[in-house]
């Protein structure tokens, strides 16, 4: 492991986060955003009050802004796996391939020819035209979000291939089992809904904003009652789904579940860390290690979280590294070996490939096939460089939960006082609402870092770490790019958001 | 068929002509287009394994190498 420079794989990874956080500032709006608009239309169609269609009109304008300076921000992601993961691209590029080849194809044709009847088509086409190209913008954003969160799934849960050594690719043997399995599902339901959360809140705190400012109120009063009964529809599944997602991670990552948890040393009727605050990072090797400065803890809650059943043995960091025979957990000592062996295996495959002598290529290809499974372990000779960044893990986690929790309360409260025609004068959940749009990105984010810091260090989940993804480029190469993207692209996002704050700021009902 | 390519055409064309809040959006996103692809693509993000071997052989001979001997990155 000392052999990798570390400080290109840091830059690479900066480089990558940074990009993904760029990109992610409007994705999720985009996703949700065009459902809400559908919705507001689909009201216009049935009713055929034409505030409803300004309202639409008004929030498209706002999409089409949010649309239009996040487009291509994504690219900037595939050229960096082509120049700086370029192991990582050769070593699964038959499983991304397909997935991000649908998704190519999707997002041009569905997004494209139906965004330009959305915004373009009133009153060239019928009524019923616009709102079903309307709702097959939202249908089709959302689809093309589909095929880049199974690819990610893929990394988390790798199902449904097969590892070619003679190629050092992975092949897909089962489209469908990549497409459906539990880890993709989740993952999907779960990144879908908590973007449109996310929508819900930005239509609800900007519609806060005209509220406070006595602006349009009625425009803004219907407007928070289709984002706030869309928000608490969305919350209450992103809950479900991300309960759903945790047990996915107990069984395919369970370091990162001890992660989240904060869980060093595994026990049964492991209870739930509500609120906690680390004193300091425990060394797993040390069992009096002072874990905690304070914590609130659920009883039985984390055993019913992982198997649902309050008994049930939840492993931590400790058993993880060191292994548990009661409960049938190897070591990862054991997996090292065992990865050092399948990488020693394949090197010996290539080299009797290579010498035509055959012999020696099936027995090292049996070998190899045998210990596959703990390949990535090999390249560790420390089981603690295993670990991932625990209190970063925890506190992203739990940053996100108690944040989700907040938004189901104010989608309740908005939607009873908008109801009772009381919001108004609810000038402290207006504020709230307000300043929740920054709180919904806030939220998303932590997401994302429980995701991808939780699974450190692999980047294909047992197979390969980070560490062997990159490219063998010059790290300063990467240094400069991060330097010149993060100046380029805040120049850009600053200018971005001036106009949307000059369109929101700028409106006026002009229907009255 | 003619017919129809002139109506998609003035379709986009009066679309695009009517925008209200296009012009300096416009404006931004050819910008930034430009510097992902005119600069970025081109002089900072070469397809490494693309630029430096032939073929599809040389490739997985290569990441295999890096794969089994993690001796790189000096």
């Amino acid at each position: 492991m000392e052999h990798f420079n570390l400080a290109l794989v840091d830059w690479s990874r900066a480089q990558f986060a940074l990009t993904a956080l760029y990109h992610w500032i409007f994705v999720p709006i985009t996703l949700g955003t065009s459902f809400i608009i559908a919705i507001m239309e689909t009201i216009y169609v049935k009713t055929g009050d034409e505030m409803w269609k300004r309202i639409t009109k008004f929030w498209m304008t706002l999409f089409g802004i949010n649309f239009a300076i996040g487009v291509a921000t994504g690219i900037i992601l595939e050229f960096e796996f082509g120049t700086n993961w370029s192991n990582y691209s050769w070593f699964v590029g038959d499983i991304f391939g397909a997935p991000l080849a649908i998704e190519g194809i999707m997002a041009f044709f569905m997004e494209s020819t139906f965004i330009a009847i959305m915004f373009f088509g009133w009153n060239k086409v019928s009524k019923g035209f616009h709102l079903t190209s309307s709702w097959l913008v939202a249908i089709g954003s959302n689809l093309s979000a589909l095929w880049i969160l199974v690819a990610n799934a893929w990394m988390q849960d790798p199902v449904g291939m097969h590892f070619n050594p003679d190629t050092a690719r992975n092949e897909m043997v089962d489209f469908w089992q990549v497409l459906f399995s539990p880890t993709a599902v989740n993952k999907f339901l779960h990144v879908i809904t908590s973007a449109y959360t996310y929508s819900a809140l930005f239509v609800i705190g900007i519609s806060a904003w005209y509220l406070i400012k006595k602006r349009d109120v009625i425009f803004f009063k219907r407007s928070m009652v289709v984002a706030a009964t869309f928000g608490l529809i969305t919350s209450l599944m992103m809950i479900i789904t991300g309960d759903e997602s945790a047990r996915q991670v107990y069984r395919v990552q369970p370091m990162k579940f001890a992660a989240m948890e904060g869980l060093y040393y595994g026990q049964t009727n492991a209870p739930l860390v509500a609120i906690g605050i680390f004193e300091k990072a425990p060394n797993p090797n040390n069992p009096k290690a002072k874990e905690w400065a304070a914590k609130i803890e659920i009883p039985n809650m984390l055993s019913y979280m992982a198997a649902l059943n309050p008994h049930a043995f939840v492993p931590g960091v400790h058993d993880l590294v060191h292994g548990n025979k009661e409960q049938g957990i190897v070591s990862y000592y054991d997996r090292i070996a065992r990865g050092k062996t399948a990488i020693q295996a394949l090197a010996d495959y290539k080299a009797a490939k290579k010498a035509k002598d055959t012999e020696k290529a099936d027995a090292s290809l049996t070998v190899f096939k045998k210990n596959y499974k703990d390949f990535g372990y090999g390249y560790y000779d420390d089981p603690h460089d295993l670990i991932p960044n625990v209190p970063l893990t925890f506190y992203s986690f739990h940053t996100m939960v108690g944040l989700g929790t907040l938004f189901v309360l104010i989608f309740i409260l908005t939607l009873y006082y908008v109801v009772k025609n009381k919001i108004s004068n609810m000038k402290w959940l207006l504020y709230i609402a307000l300043w929740s749009i920054p709180l919904g990105f806030l939220a998303q984010e932590a997401g994302w870092m429980v995701a991808e810091f939780g699974r450190q260090p692999w980047v294909v989940q047992d197979y390969m770490p980070t560490l062997t993804a990159v490219s063998n480029i010059d790290h300063t190469s990467v240094m400069i790019t991060v330097l010149l993207f993060t100046i380029t692209f805040t120049v850009l996002l600053i200018a971005e958001i001036k106009i949307m704050l000059k369109q929101i700021k700028g409106f006026k009902d002009g229907g009255h | 068929m003619e017919d129809i390519i002139k109506k998609v055409f003035l379709f986009y064309y009066e679309g695009f002509k009517s925008m209200t809040v296009g012009k300096r959006l416009w404006l931004i996103i050819f910008i930034k287009l430009f510097i992902m692809f005119a600069i970025l693509k081109l002089f900072f993000f070469p397809d490494f394994l693309k630029t430096n071997f032939k073929s599809d052989s040389e490739r997985s001979n290569y990441v295999i190498e890096q794969m089994t001997s993690p001796i790189n990155n000096k």
